[in-house]
Order: C-alpha cells, then sequence, then structure tokens
C-alpha cells in the first residue's frame, strides 16, 4: 500500500477553487516579451470567424465550365454528376486501375471496403510499375530513391541518437516496408523459377 | 519539364515529364519559383494516402510566375507573380459560398469527404502537384493571389499553407484572454500554431513534441514552455500537474496520423494502416483539454477509422473543431500581422535545395535529420 502522502498524483487532500489559476505573466509583460501578442483578441478580427459567411471568391460563373472528359473519369457514387473541374494525372491503369474502379463503382466512401480496395490498388500499382519501369528501361534506383544517401551527409546517426527521440524504437520497420515487397517478389520469382527449372 | 514523381513507399525521383496544359477556360499553367515540402507529404511519401498512384507529383505549397491563361482568365496574366493556396476551390458552389473554400464540390471526383488538393494523391482529386518545374493551376481567378510587392517570396510561400494553417488552428481553438494553451507538435503547423496563439491572447503556450530541435524552436520562434514527452512517464499527467490540474483551456493537435509516442498505436496506425491514422496525439488532446475546453485539430487523419477516445470527448463536453484550412482567407490579416512585424514566416526555413535532390530531402525531412523543420525546393528554371 502506498502511503497516502505518496500518491501518485500528489499528497494531501483539498477541493478545486471557482477561480482560474494565477496568472503567471501580467499583460505588459506578455506584450512586452511577446511581438503582437492580442492583436486578434477582438474575435472580430479573426478570418476564420464566423465560420460561414459569404466572401468575395474571384468566380465569375453560377456554374463553372465544364472540363472535358476525354478519359473516362472514376468518381465516388456519392457524387450526383462527375463534378466541372477534375485532375487528370495518372488515369487508371492496368490490374491496379481496376481495382481501383471496381473500389469506387461498388462502395461509397462510409465504407472500409471502399478505402481497403484503394489500399490494395496503391500496392499493387507499385508492383506493377516496378515491371513497367523495367520494360521502359527506366528502373527503379533504390538507393537514389529512397534517398538513403542523406544518411551520410546530413548526420544521421548524429541527428538520432541521445537526443531522446521515440522514433528510433521503429526504425526497423522502415526498411521492411520498403524493401519487403521487393524481397517478397524476388523470393516468389526464385520459387516459380526454381520450379519451372526444375521441370 | 522536371517533376518529383512518388514510386512507392519512402521512395521518390525526379523524372522528365510532358508539360501540363489547359484543361480548362478558368486554367493558368504556372512555372513554379519555390516549392515546399510539407509534413502532410509525409503522409503521400509514407504511403499513408489512399489512391496514391506510381507517377503522382506531390507539392501544394508552391509560388511562381504565371506562364500561361485559359480564355475565361480575368484576374492574371502572364508574367504576375502568384502565390496560389494548397486548396483548389471553384469560388461558386454551395460551400464555396459559404466561405468553405477548403470543402468545394466542384473539384473532386474521387471523394465528397474532402475538396481538392494540389499533388495530393486521387482522393483529393488526381491532381498533379507543385514541386516540379511547371504546375496547372485550376480556377485561376479564384485561388491564386499576386504577391504583394511588400512581401517576400518565401514569406508568401510559408502563407501556402502551414503558416495559415497554424494560424487557422489557433482560431479555431477559441482562445480567450489569459487562456493556456497546449500544441501538440512542433513542426511548421505547431510553431506556428503556437505563435499565432499569442496574438489571440494566450496567457500560457505550451508545446509538447519528442524532436528536441523543435522543442528548442518552440522556445525561441514561438515563445513557448516545452515538454520532451519521452521524458515524462505519462504526457497527460504532467499537463494536468501543470495546470493545477484543471486542464488545458485550449488544445491543439498538429500531429496528424503519424503521432509517436505508443508503439502499438504507431504501428497499427502509421505503418501497418490498420487505422485511419496513430490517434495518439489526438487523444492526448482530448485528455489534456479541460472540460467545457476547445480541442482544435489541424492534424490529418485517414479516411479508415482510428480509435479516437470519444467517450472522453462527451463527458468533458468538449468543443472540437477542424479543418482542411482555407488558407486564402486568413492571408489579408496575415499580410497586416507580418507588415507590423509580429510574424515572419520565413524564419521556420531550414534547408533549400534544388530539385533534382528532393528524394534526400524527403528522407532527411522525414527521419528528421540534420535540425530539418522546413525545406524550400528549387527547380532548376527557377535557381
Ligand atoms: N488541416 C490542414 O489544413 C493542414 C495543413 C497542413 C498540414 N496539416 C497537418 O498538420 C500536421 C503537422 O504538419 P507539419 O508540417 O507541422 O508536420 P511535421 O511532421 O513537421 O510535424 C509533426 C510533429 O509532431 C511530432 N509528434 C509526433 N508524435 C507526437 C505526439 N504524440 N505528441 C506531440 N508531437 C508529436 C513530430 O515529432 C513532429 O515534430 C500533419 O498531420 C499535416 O498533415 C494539416
Ligand atoms: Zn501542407
Ligand atoms: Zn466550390
Amino acid at each position: 500500500m502506498t502511503n497516502v502522502d505518496d500518491r501518485p498524483g500528489g499528497p494531501g487532500r483539498g477541493g478545486y477553487p471557482a477561480e482560474k489559476s494565477e496568472p503567471r505573466e501580467t499583460i505588459e509583460e506578455l506584450k512586452a516579451r511577446i511581438p503582437g501578442w492580442g492583436a486578434d483578441l477582438d474575435p472580430a478580427d479573426r478570418p476564420a470567424f464566423p465560420r460561414e459567411q459569404s466572401l468575395e471568391s474571384g468566380a465569375h460563373w453560377d456554374i463553372p465550365d465544364l472540363q472535358p472528359e476525354l478519359v473516362p473519369r472514376e468518381r465516388s457514387i456519392e457524387h450526383k454528376f462527375l463534378p466541372p473541374v477534375f485532375g487528370t494525372a495518372q488515369p487508371l491503369k492496368g490490374l491496379s486501375g481496376m481495382i481501383r474502379a471496381y473500389a469506387y463503382d461498388r462502395f461509397s466512401e462510409g465504407r472500409v471496403a471502399h478505402w481497403m480496395l484503394l489500399v490494395l490498388g496503391d500496392r499493387v500499382d507499385v508492383v506493377e510499375s516496378r515491371f513497367t519501369a523495367l520494360a521502359q528501361l527506366k528502373p527503379d534506383n533504390i538507393i537514389t530513391e529512397t534517398g538513403i544517401l542523406a544518411e551520410f551527409k546530413r548526420d544521421g546517426i548524429g541527428s538520432r541518437f541521445g537526443r531522446n527521440r521515440t522514433d528510433t524504437k521503429h526504425m526497423w520497420l522502415d526498411p521492411v516496408i520498403v524493401a519487403g515487397p521487393t524481397v517478397l517478389l524476388g523470393w516468389v520469382a526464385f520459387r516459380v523459377i526454381r520450379r519451372l527449372a526444375k521441370g | 519539364m522536371r517533376a518529383m514523381v512518388y514510386r512507392g513507399p519512402y521512395r521518390v525521383r525526379v523524372e522528365e515529364k510532358d508539360m501540363p496544359k489547359i484543361e480548362h477556360p478558368n486554367d493558368a499553367i504556372v512555372r513554379v519559383t519555390r516549392a515546399a515540402i510539407c509534413g502532410s507529404d509525409l503522409h503521400l511519401y509514407h504511403g499513408i494516402m489512399t489512391d496514391l498512384r506510381v507517377g503522382h507529383t506531390f507539392g501544394h505549397e508552391f509560388i511562381g510566375i504565371v506562364e500561361q491563361v485559359g480564355s475565361s482568365v480575368q484576374n492574371l496574366k502572364r508574367g504576375d507573380k502568384v502565390m496560389v493556396p494548397f486548396n483548389i476551390y471553384c469560388g461558386s458552389c454551395f460551400f464555396c459560398a459559404r466561405g468553405l473554400w477548403s470543402n468545394c464540390s466542384n473539384v473532386n471526383p474521387n471523394a465528397t469527404a474532402v475538396g481538392a488538393i494540389y499533388g495530393y494523391s486521387h482522393t483529393t482529386g488526381g491532381y498533379d502537384g507543385g514541386q516540379a518545374e511547371y504546375v496547372r493551376v485550376p480556377f485561376a481567378d479564384v485561388g491564386p493571389m499576386i504577391i504583394p510587392d511588400d512581401i517576400e517570396d518565401e514569406d508568401a510561400l510559408m502563407l501556402t499553407d502551414a503558416c495559415s494553417t497554424g494560424y487557422f488552428g489557433a482560431q479555431l481553438a477559441d482562445i480567450e484572454q489569459g487562456d493556456t494553451v497546449v500544441v501538440f507538435g512542433a513542426g511548421p503547423v505547431g510553431l506556428f500554431a503556437a505563435q499565432s496563439s499569442w496574438l489571440m491572447g494566450a496567457g500560457r503556450v505550451i508545446v509538447v513534441d519528442h524532436i528536441d530541435y523543435r522543442l528548442d524552436k518552440a522556445r525561441t520562434f514561438a515563445h513557448a514552455e516545452t515538454y520532451n514527452f519521452v521524458e515524462y512517464d505519462d504526457i497527460v499527467v504532467e499537463m494536468k500537474k501543470t495546470t493545477d490540474n484543471v486542464g488545458a483551456d485550449r488544445v491543439i493537435d498538429a500531429v496528424g496520423a503519424e503521432a509517436d509516442g505508443s508503439l502499438l498505436q504507431h504501428a497499427t496506425g502509421a505503418k501497418l494502416k490498420l487505422q485511419g491514422g496513430s490517434p495518439i496525439a489526438l487523444n492526448w488532446a482530448i485528455d489534456s483539454a479541460r472540460k467545457g475546453g476547445t480541442v482544435s485539430v489541424m492534424g490529418v487523419y485517414g479516411p479508415v477509422p482510428s480509435a479516437i477516445k470519444f467517450g472522453d470527448a462527451v463527458n468533458k463536453g468538449l468543443t472540437l473543431r477542424m479543418n482542411q484550412a482555407p488558407v486564402k482567407r486568413q492571408w489579408p490579416r496575415l499580410f497586416e500581422h507580418i507588415r507590423n512585424g509580429y510574424l515572419k514566416p520565413s524564419d521556420i526555413i531550414t534547408h533549400r535545395i534544388p530539385l533534382d535532390e528532393i528524394a534526400e530531402g524527403y528522407h532527411m525531412f522525414s527521419s528528421k535529420l540534420d535540425n530539418c523543420i522546413k525545406t524550400v525546393v528549387i527547380p532548376p528554371s527557377a535557381a
């Protein structure tokens, strides 16, 4: 049993008062120490309030012109229509494209399946892209792409150790995430080739 | 043109890419003169954002010169030097008409739950971003603004996201004179939020992180008290002790989905993606706030559920406020604060690197090497 005066939260008994705690610094002290202290004390000076207000936006249309849909564009089934403007970077392709299209066509944003399929699509895309990059003679380079050489140029060791940071505890996970899929793929390829070679 | 592209988790490279084209009459093409890497980009870099396609160009913090404009553009012309808010928005839909400029419905086919952001995966619309020589800027009459003559480029660059977001976060915290404000996270957003809390009249500002050089910056740049949570058995108890066991009036989460502090939560949330992000910092925020207090969430979380302690938030009667920051709304007031010498956003920049070295830049920022806080990227055509 802990002694009543050695309790973790501190010793003794008491009651909570109505007043705010004593300020540590007076307003004069704060103003002297901090440039601009209190400049936005009046909520009327805070541009985020009220949250909803009608502001001049620069738009000179009621409904924007419709950007042409040159390639069929996937969209959330929660949308009434394809919005007027959209990004056209990296259109769907390959197996990852089929997975992603299915996620969009079949599940709303409210469903975990929608997001998990998109995560799966992302992983498949990475594998597919490794092969297409090879085929295009622009192979991925694990050294330059991971920027790992920054470890030497930017004091990897000194930045990390003896500095009371907690993320060093899970650092070992990072190479697993980076190299894991490659290692796994290599191993599968190795097994397949060996089986084929054995006939 | 040269552009940074995503190649898979923790892997990016710089490639030769096609020039962006005008795809809509209100588009502009901007030649990027400076871009920055944001903590949000780390969620992409680590492969946490969904529908992130290989070949995607990141970058939602950039300034540049207008190269070309579409047929309906009235407010900009070739040669204008512009700052571009990270949000893409139409200015006219239900949400934009109400000032919710980060929540536009007319720009993102892929999701209705989030507006559009430059270079931030297909979940936010599938637009390539500004860590490149050129970028397509939709709704050129709505988003971009010509940089005022007396505002320096790098200050303008910081206003395209980090500074405006920190300032917005402090506003959402409902700070009243004399309040005690706790900010979790001493990255750019947290540092700017801490600095802004004073503008709103805070009586105490406390910043919590585990990276020593960032806590140093919180003391010098943001004039805050600091706690390294690694030095304490339980940071929540520490926050209670320092507030006479009442709790902080206002708490700001400037950490988001990759919070550290519990190996289990970090591994399941940030690494294995079993949650929409690691909820450690947000839960600490909920636990550190006083009853009836406000928690302002600037940290970004994924769309999959996370283990948030909602019961405590209910029982404590907390007000939870959050959004992607509608950054352009903050600009006029922030220009005044810069002119008055209250804020100097570019003081947060620690590194300036050529675009072609961006892979090492990402590694440095992600691993918090070389006292990195904010990295500016310089495209070859602007060097
Ligand atoms: N809402 C918006 O509009 C908006 C805009 C920009 C950035 N963000 C988000 O804000 C967050 C911060 O951005 P940033 O650029 O400052 O990123 P950053 O990665 O530089 O900073 C995050 C900081 O949090 C610290 N941290 C990790 N776990 C912590 C914990 N449990 N308690 C306290 N600190 C902890 C890290 O050490 C790091 O210093 C990110 O999630 C980013 O996506 C949101
Ligand atoms: Zn950002
Ligand atoms: Zn809109």
